[in-house]
């Protein structure tokens, strides 16, 4: 398997604060990558250093075998990416959002119309295409995004928290566009704070925390340097405690040895358990 | 070659669109400045009057002309790819896309190309009625249109460096605003003292008004103004160029 985004030691500073310390990444071609970490750990901003959005002070990317500083065109061919922020022309129709996407990628004449028209229709568009982007809800303006970012046909997509704020149908629509690509051989960078999100779609889990990649691995892997058993229970100081055992039998003993607390739950340990643990923070909604 | 002018086309086709949505608020925003200036000072302070030998109508035209050039260009560029740039974020996906960072600096220019075109043709046309001492020459065509260019490109630059809508706002009013009126547009230079001119001497717009007005009086045309005008242009391009190859934007 090869691997086609290698992130080597980069390093992007705000003013004096380093939002991406020294990361080393590498994702491998065809697969669906998650990105997690707790607000401000640094996933946008990875997310558009690779995507060549802004610059970076030390370390090297490269997409595809392109490095993006000295071949960015060919490296911006493979990519397509599906912001945090919704970022379409609002003085425009839908169409022509598209359109300008279609034309900026260089999509021939002859195929715009039906690569946008075939999108457009498998995400339920077609009846806004002639709206404005303004008078559309949020969700809607995400779909259109969506289809915007796919038109080129990126061989990898990435989605910056891309189901905040969608209902559940659009959020569904989503998980099997993302699937239906990976399918086709599209590779998936996607971050997210939805931990099950994340279990339930990608192959492999990255962990960042203040800039830096604290841990990677499919997520039984990282459940398992975990402990596969957590003890869940409500101690007698209101506060609820955690903890982990590579053997059930362990935790039963564990469970049985606490005494005088009112709810115990022993359960196979989650994406969520590794989470907390290694950053220190718990998971918030968006 | 065609190449890169198809990508220039690719960038500016949004815009444009956004023009022909706007057409008539556009044209009537970026009009109404230039038409009072000429009412105010063409017809109501300057009747009667004459500025180097020539009746001051005929001589603020080819100055109205200019600071058209500037102000149209420079706001419809700015103001649009500062809202594209940090509040749609348009601008992002313009910069994910496989296209070279001259083509999107032309291409974000053209908005701003064309309304100074039209907004100052027009007020070129009610001179050309007004008094038979303007004439429309291919020099003067070239000169408004290198102008309108060297302004938009500024206002790319504006637009790419501000880091909020408020410092847009301080930019057109500390340096634009002052340019439109001091730079050769209402009056000749020649009335200054001479600290003073060699101050607007350093502002393209001076060259823009000199330039326009000897092509279009048909006065010995100053060459050397029209180099200035151009190496402004080059700059304010090399400057935008740097901006979004290095993406300090
Ligand atoms: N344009 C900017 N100027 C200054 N600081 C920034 C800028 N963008 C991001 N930062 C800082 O960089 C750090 C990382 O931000 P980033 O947006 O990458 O986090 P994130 O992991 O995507 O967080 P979230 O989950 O909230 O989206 C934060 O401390 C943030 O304040
Ligand atoms: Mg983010």
């Amino acid at each position: 398997m090869s691997e086609i985004i290698i992130v080597e030691g980069v390093v992007k500073k705000y003013g004096d604060r380093a939002a991406v310390n020294g990361l080393d990444l590498r994702v491998n071609e065809g697969e669906i990558f998650g990105f997690l970490g707790p607000n401000g750990a640094g996933k946008t901003t990875t997310v558009r250093v690779i995507s060549t959005l802004t610059d970076y002070s030390e370390g090297s990317v490269s997409v595809g075998g392109h490095d993006i500083l000295k071949d960015p065109k060919e490296a911006k061919k493979l990519m397509g990416v599906i912001q945090q922020h919704i970022s379409l022309d609002t003085d425009l129709t839908v169409r022509e959002n598209m359109m300008h996407h279609a034309m900026m990628h260089k999509i021939p004449k002859s195929e715009r119309m039906r690569r946008i028209n075939e999108l457009a229709d498998y995400v339920g568009l077609d009846e806004y295409m002639d709206k404005m982007i303004n008078t559309l809800s949020g969700g809607w303006k995400k779909r259109a995004a969506t289809v915007c970012s796919l038109l080129h046909k990126p061989k990898v997509l990435f989605l910056d928290e891309p189901t905040v704020g969608l209902d559940v149908q659009a959020r569904r629509l989503l998980w099997d566009i993302i699937r239906k690509l990976n399918d086709n051989g599209t590779t998936i960078f996607l971050t997210s704070h939805y931990i099950e999100e994340v279990e339930a779609l990608c192959d492999r889990v990255g962990i960042i925390n203040d800039g830096k990649l604290i841990a990677l691995g499919t997520p039984s892997e990282l459940c398992n340097k975990l402990g596969s058993t957590a003890v869940e229970y409500y101690g007698a100081d209101n506060k609820t405690e955690y903890k982990y055992f590579t053997s059930r039998e362990e935790a039963n003993e564990f469970a049985s040895s606490l005494g005088d607390v009112k709810t115990v739950i022993i359960r196979n340990t989650n994406l969520e358990d590794c989470f907390v643990e290694l950053t220190g923070k718990s998971v918030s909604g968006p | 070659m065609i190449g890169f002018l198809k990508e220039i086309y690719y960038v500016s086709w949004a815009d444009l669109r956004f023009m022909r949505h706007n057409f008539v608020e556009l044209l009537s925003s970026s009009i109404m400045g230039p038409l009072l200036y000429l009412l105010a000072f063409g017809f109501g302070l300057g009747a009667g009057m004459t500025q180097e030998g020539v009746p001051y109508i005929a001589f603020i035209i080819p100055g109205i002309a200019a600071l058209t050039s500037l102000s149209a260009s420079f706001s419809s560029t700015a103001a649009r790819l500062n809202v594209q740039r940090l509040y749609y974020r348009s601008f992002d996906e313009m910069m994910m896309c496989p296209l070279s960072p001259s083509a999107i600096v032309f291409g974000k220019s053209m908005l701003g190309v064309v309304r100074g075109m039209i907004s100052s043709s027009i007020i070129f046309a009610i001179g050309l009625v007004l008094t038979p001492e303007l004439s429309i020459t291919p020099l003067y065509v070239i000169v408004i249109l290198i102008s309108c260019f060297t302004f938009s490109f500024l206002g790319v630059a504006a637009a790419l460096l501000a880091k909020s809508h408020a410092s847009m706002a301080t930019f057109s009013s500390l340096i634009v605003l002052p340019m439109t009126f001091l730079c050769g547009t209402f009056f000749s230079l020649s009335n200054l003292p001479s600290a003073v001119q060699t101050v607007l001497y350093a502002l393209p717009l001076t060259h823009s008004s000199i330039t326009l007005r000897a092509a279009s009086l048909g006065w010995d045309f100053p060459w050397i103004s029209l180099a200035a005008l151009m190496a402004f242009a080059i700059a304010f391009f090399l400057i935008n160029r740097h901006l979004i190859r290095t993406k300090k934007v």
